[in-house]
């Protein structure tokens, strides 16, 4: 065996080593949840919180779900109608902004994606007003403010941004060709768009509804502006029940846990279009 | 120039999002900016105009200033942390590993995790509880013979200890974004590179860190922009206290418990303008940059 080759074999292990050692303490909070949320009350004390339980119980369980339950259905009620609005709407947006480009597209698309980017309190109060006004003008209490359709609206317009990007840059890797084609055959926008460029938009709309899923579901700061009790998300009752000084650590654990199942299933499922997603978040084609 | 018949039809299939952001995004900070300019300091008055008064005035507040304070604090931690880390771990990963797989898969789950159930566990690891209260990170360096901590409730150091969870969350995405960078390395310049008489670090230094620059800025744009407006984390961990206090967290709660609308924009208006101020020329030279290839 060469000097080298041994050196590289070495630096391999020790690499390999370090690697191990992240994925411990990446883990570590894992170990907590879970551990944590599978003890009975009795061995709550600070001196056996590292332990695993002496007896296992989804006692915490029952009871977070109990609690958790009315959240995780609005959580629902607002990312899959919202993600697949905001899906819709960026697929068009990203057709004619690679394909149909009209004088100005570029200045344009310059200036959604600076919306991608604002903190969102920049524009609470006035959307706030705004939809407290809707409120009023359509006589519909508590649905525009204070419930999950002014929420999902929310949402969709401050998703077009990066669902735009996402599409716009997929789109891009279509030739020219193909769309030229479909012209001359005489085909109009909406419906070269139908027959040549949505067939193969799968992998974008995958991208974009697991991107815009994840994001809904997690959101906090909109759900706490715009929401009331009847229509807090998962993420917002979760705060509170953790937030309550009674609640033990078991309970808050299994709650955790329980918020976060449907977007780590989509990662684990699907992680590679995830991936994707937040590859398009850093402005890569 | 081709023909308005062409291109109509797309203008118009683009006009709903056209006028949704218009409103939504730039209507609306214009809206915030204009309600910043106004006395309107309770929710029925109607609100003079008062030009810049309040972006002065709120510097007046020792609050401010700590949430100021606070807010560069987590920053640079937690922008320079999960750079730091990330960066590290692709750098380990990036000739290949057996099991890299996996390893990227660990390292980038906690992206799929909302910052308020992240926020719940590290609220318990960082317990400040010291000595026989103590649980979490405590318990745990106690018995390895490690000092204890306050953690976030360091009057001094606690908002570096607020970043940890976000290093946690984000650092994973950096090395996503920097495995993919040095992947984007062509062997041919490594190579060349190392016909010229370069070492491996060589190669490293001259042609590999030049490359990765990009990555860089928009890990830093992506991280920075983050931090600045942070708030789920530290309601999750922390909930409204002073002692981790920031501009989120301070606008949120001159809205709801001091009902001040014009004191909320303010905080509101620095946070965009703190955010606007790096990212406009980020994105002009990126369009840029990317019009002329």
């Amino acid at each position: 065996m060469t000097a080298v080759a041994a050196r590289g074999r070495v630096s391999t292990g020790a690499r390999l080593v370090i690697l191990v050692a992240f994925v411990v303490v990446f883990l570590i909070p894992v170990y907590v949840l879970l551990v944590t949320s599978f003890k009975p009350l009795t061995e709550a004390d600070p001196g056996q919180a590292w332990n695993l339980p002496g007896t296992w119980t989804t006692e915490a369980w029952r009871v977070a779900w109990e609690k958790l339950a009315p959240g995780l259905w609005n959580s629902v009620l607002l990312a899959v109608p919202g993600s697949l609005l905001s899906c819709a709407l960026g697929s068009m947006n990203g057709y004619v902004l690679s394909k149909w480009r009209f004088p100005g597209a570029d200045v344009l698309f310059t200036l959604f994606l600076f919306g991608m980017f604002i903190p969102y309190q920049g524009v609470m109060i006035p959307l706030v007003q705004l939809l407290v006004g809707l409120n009023e003008l359509t006589g519909l209490q508590g649905v525009f403010y204070g419930g999950i359709p002014g929420l999902v609206l929310a949402h969709v317009v401050y998703g077009i941004p990066i669902c735009t990007l996402i599409f716009r840059n997929y789109y891009v890797t279509i030739p020219d060709e193909l769309i030229e084609a479909s012209r001359v055959d005489g085909a109009g926008m909406l419906r070269t768009y139908w027959s040549v460029v949505l067939p193969v938009s799968a992998p974008a709309i995958a991208v974009v509804v697991i991107w815009q899923f994840t994001s809904l579901w997690n959101d906090f700061l909109f759900a706490v502006f715009l929401t009331g009790p009847q229509s807090w998300p998962a993420t917002v009752m979760l705060n509170n029940i953790a937030g309550a000084q009674a609640t033990p650590y078991s309970q808050q654990m299994a709650a955790a846990i329980l918020s976060s199942i449907p977007t780590m299933l989509i990662y684990v499922l699907l992680g590679r279009f995830f991936m994707r997603g937040l590859m398009a978040g850093a402005l890569k084609g | 120039m081709r023909r308005a018949r062409t291109w109509l039809p797309g203008l118009l299939l683009v006009a709903p999002s056209i006028v949704a952001i218009g409103v939504f995004v730039y209507g609306m900070l214009g809206w915030n900016f204009r309600l910043a300019m106004t006395d309107k300091h309770d929710e029925v008055s109607e609100g003079k105009f008062v030009g810049l008064d309040n972006f002065a005035g709120i510097w007046d507040l020792p609050r401010w200033h700590l949430s100021v304070n606070h807010a560069i604090m987590f920053t640079v931690v937690f922008v320079l942390g999960a750079l730091v880390l990330g960066w590290f771990l692709a750098f380990l990963m990036e000739k290949g590993i057996r099991g890299e797989g996996t390893f990227r898969a660990i390292y980038l789950f906690p992206m799929a995790i909302s910052f308020v159930a992240t926020g719940i566990v590290w609220r318990w690891l960082m317990n400040s509880g010291m000595g026989e209260r103590a649980v979490g990170l405590n318990r745990l360096f106690d018995a390895i013979g490690l000092p204890q901590w306050q953690w976030f409730r360091d009057p001094d150091w606690g908002m570096a200890a607020m970043a940890l969870p976000a290093i946690w969350q984000m650092s994973g995405y950096v090395m996503a974004l920097f495995l993919a960078g040095f992947r984007g390395v062509p062997e041919e310049l490594r190579e060349a590179a190392r016909v010229d008489g370069c070492g491996e670090w060589g190669v490293y230094r001259h042609v590999v860190l030049p490359l990765l620059r990009p990555v860089t800025l928009s890990a830093l744009i992506i991280l920075g922009h983050i931090s600045l407006k942070v708030f789920d984390l530290i309601v999750a961990v922390s909930g409204k206290q002073i002692i981790t206090d920031v501009p989120a967290v301070f606008m949120w709660v001159a809205v709801f418990d001091s009902h001040d609308p014009a004191k909320g924009a303010t905080i509101a208006s620095y946070i965009v303008l703190s955010v606007a101020i790096f990212v406009i020329p980020y994105l002009v030279w990126s369009v840029r940059k990317e019009r002329r290839s």
